[in-house]
């Protein structure tokens, strides 16, 4: 068997809001090829959790690494597609606009896309099936749609790892099968995934890997190995099984 | 002077030539980077700098005992700076929110400008009259250096604006994504609030401290209103500042004592709320149209809906009907009838009405496209 490369390593990882920690001395080794959720109750730091792997939160201690490199030599094999609340739809711009953000890591400062990028932006946004939005102001978009552009942005960044903020929430049964299919496409070349999910049903059927988080973390492997009530029961507090029905 | 002898010597008059100029050009540079602080919902910073200033303004007097204008501005820009650094700083490090952050260097600062104004006025020097016209600005003033300095600073913004064009809209757009490419956030953040800042210290001599903000805000909101790309909002906020200034200028020319500085803030406010009323896009006088529209349409569409359901009971859907069947239902108007004659879907033969094939299609169409989104 070809051995197994390590694509995000995270260690002794500790983050505190206001004295009070959200992340508590995470340990995290994410193999490569994986497509894995993050889950766990509300507050348990999930968010948090990818925000300081991005370095966009600044951690009180430990640190992250993306292919045995320290992330910050690496930003360009990541992609991150954050929540789509974190930002203001109602910025004047258009859909085709915010996909061409993408391509803005590999310009670097001051130069502009070009004809390659607008290609490349066209291209991402006909994956994710949103060709005909292109030149739509993004206030005008459903919540579905936005989401789609988000990821739209991410693809054109043509990553090794995709890390997801809630990718599926406020989305109708449609763009979540969509997304689903546009992720294990990634998967199938390889891309490592790494998703913050709130929905405990569907992990097995989208993931196959998992990570169970409540500032802690609880537990991490393949699905098949530790997606069991025990761990789900440690996570959320709560008898599991009896919850659920 | 009539308004239009005004405007003609606003060309013709060297001194109001002067500040005309330097009123436009304050306008515009105002208009463009106050884009960028309301779309990043921080309007109230230009409020807060701008009173911040005031104490700035009366120590460079009290150090230098100079009251040329870039002397005074440039304390202003110092004490503007150190305040906006203070109100980073606090939403950093404490648990307030911006609004209280600055209402609270808005209100230290500018009380304490007010008790050295007190306190200068008090002076035995005579020297000292004038620092309190920055209260309420006051564009006679206005030399040909100041406009020469106003528009430097204008030119030194368009290409800072126009290199860092991409770096300043993902900023603005996703300060967290553009963290993740690698961009340092950091210095565009503290590009755009120099800028911000310097805009506001200069308006501080023409416009003053009390109304400056009004200058920042009022041409941005406008062009907000008509456009739905960053690139032609900032060059029509720039547009709506800088006419704001000619005007403004024209109008206070015109009649004694009007001052300018307010008259522009005013011809601004006008504009705003022109075109919260008459803009095309996102107007409320075009939105509620459009809305009345959409409703009456959707009247038409029931009742044509209704027809269609008598007419397909028919093997030949023009076959006609008398309208009195239609009470049977629902109520409809003479009016709505003439209507969707008009559009060609029916056609009206006495008491009786008949669907055409252009009303047939559209039904049809429509009830698709309606059990398409039931099912």
């Amino acid at each position: 068997m070809k051995e197994e490369r390590i694509a995000i390593q995270v260690d002794d990882l500790t983050v505190a809001y206001n004295y009070k920690p959200v992340l508590w001395d995470i340990d995290l080794k994410i193999p490569e090829g994986v497509m894995m959720a993050i889950v766990g109750p509300n507050g348990a730091g999930k968010s948090t959790l990818i925000k300081a792997m991005l370095d966009i939160v600044k951690p009180i201690a430990g640190n992250v690494q993306v292919f045995g490199k320290p992330y910050h030599k690496q930003r360009k094999l990541v992609a991150y597609v954050p929540q789509k609340g974190s930002v203001d739809w109602d910025f004047p711009t258009t859909a085709i606009d915010v996909v061409l953000m993408g391509t803005y890591g590999t310009l670097g400062w001051i130069k502009r896309p070009g004809l390659k990028e607008k290609k490349a932006a066209l291209e991402a946004l006909e994956k994710v099936d949103m060709l005909s939005f292109k030149d739509r102001q993004i206030s005008q978009l459903s919540g579905g749609q936005q989401q789609r552009v988000f990821l739209a942005r991410a693809l054109v960044q043509n990553a090794s790892i995709y890390i997801m903020d809630e990718p599926f929430q406020g989305v109708d049964a449609t763009t979540e099968i969509a997304i689903v299919n546009i992720l294990k496409e990634l998967r199938k070349d390889g891309k490592t995934l790494v998703v913050v999910h709130h929905d405990l049903q569907t992990v097995p059927e989208y993931f196959d890997w998992v990570t169970f988080l409540n500032v802690e973390k609880i537990a991490t492997g393949p699905i098949k190995d530790i997606f069991n009530d025990d761990n789900l029961t440690k996570t959320y507090g709560i008898n599991y099984k009896v919850a659920i029905r | 002077m009539s308004i239009f002898d005004t405007f003609i010597a606003l060309f013709t008059d060297s001194t109001l030539r002067t500040i005309a100029i330097g009123t436009m050009v304050l306008g515009a540079t105002s208009g463009m980077l106050g884009s960028f602080a309301v779309l990043r919902k921080e309007s109230l910073l230009g409020d807060a700098i701008s009173h911040a200033a005031l104490p700035g303004i009366v120590l460079a007097f009290l150090i230098t005992g100079s009251k040329e204008s870039y002397v005074l501005l440039f304390g202003a820009l110092i004490v503007g700076l150190i305040g906006t650094v203070w109100i980073r700083s606090i939403v950093h490090k404490t648990h307030l929110k911006t609004d209280t952050a600055l209402g609270l260097i808005l209100s230290i600062f500018f009380g304490f400008g007010i008790l050295l104004l007190t306190y200068v006025q008090k002076l035995p020097d005579a020297n000292q009259a004038g620092l309190d016209k920055y209260l309420f600005g006051q564009a006679a003033t206005l030399i040909d250096l100041d406009v020469y300095i106003l528009i430097a600073v204008t030119l030194i913004a368009l290409v800072i604006l126009f290199l860092f064009w991409k770096e300043f809209k993902i900023m603005l757009f996703d300060t967290d994504y553009a963290k993740t490419l690698g961009f340092n956030v950091k210095f565009i953040d503290i590009l755009i609030t120099f800028f911000i800042v310097l805009t506001i210290v200069l308006g501080l001599q023409t416009v003053g401290v009390v109304l400056m903000s009004a200058l920042l805000l009022a041409p941005a909101a406008a062009a907000r209103q008509w456009t739905n790309s960053l690139g032609k909002m900032v060059l029509i906020a720039a547009i709506i500042g800088a006419l704001s200034g000619l005007i403004g200028t024209g109008i206070s020319a015109s009649e004694n004592n009007l001052p300018t500085g307010p008259v522009i803030v005013i011809v601004a406010s006008a504009i705003v709320l022109f075109s919260f009323i008459f803009s095309p896009i996102r107007g409320i006088l075009f939105q509620q149209l459009r809305l009345h529209q959409n409703r009456n349409n959707l009247e038409l569409m029931k009742t044509l809906q209704l027809m269609y359901n008598i007419a397909k009971t028919h093997q030949d859907f023009t076959h006609p009907h008398a309208i009195g069947i239609l009470n049977d239902f629902r109520g409809f108007s003479k009016s709505s009838l003439k209507k969707m004659e008009e559009k060609e879907w029916i056609q009206i033969e006495g008491n009786q009405w008949k669907l055409t094939a252009i009303g047939f299609k559209e039904a049809k169409d429509m009830f698709h496209s309606n059990s398409l989104e039931n099912g």
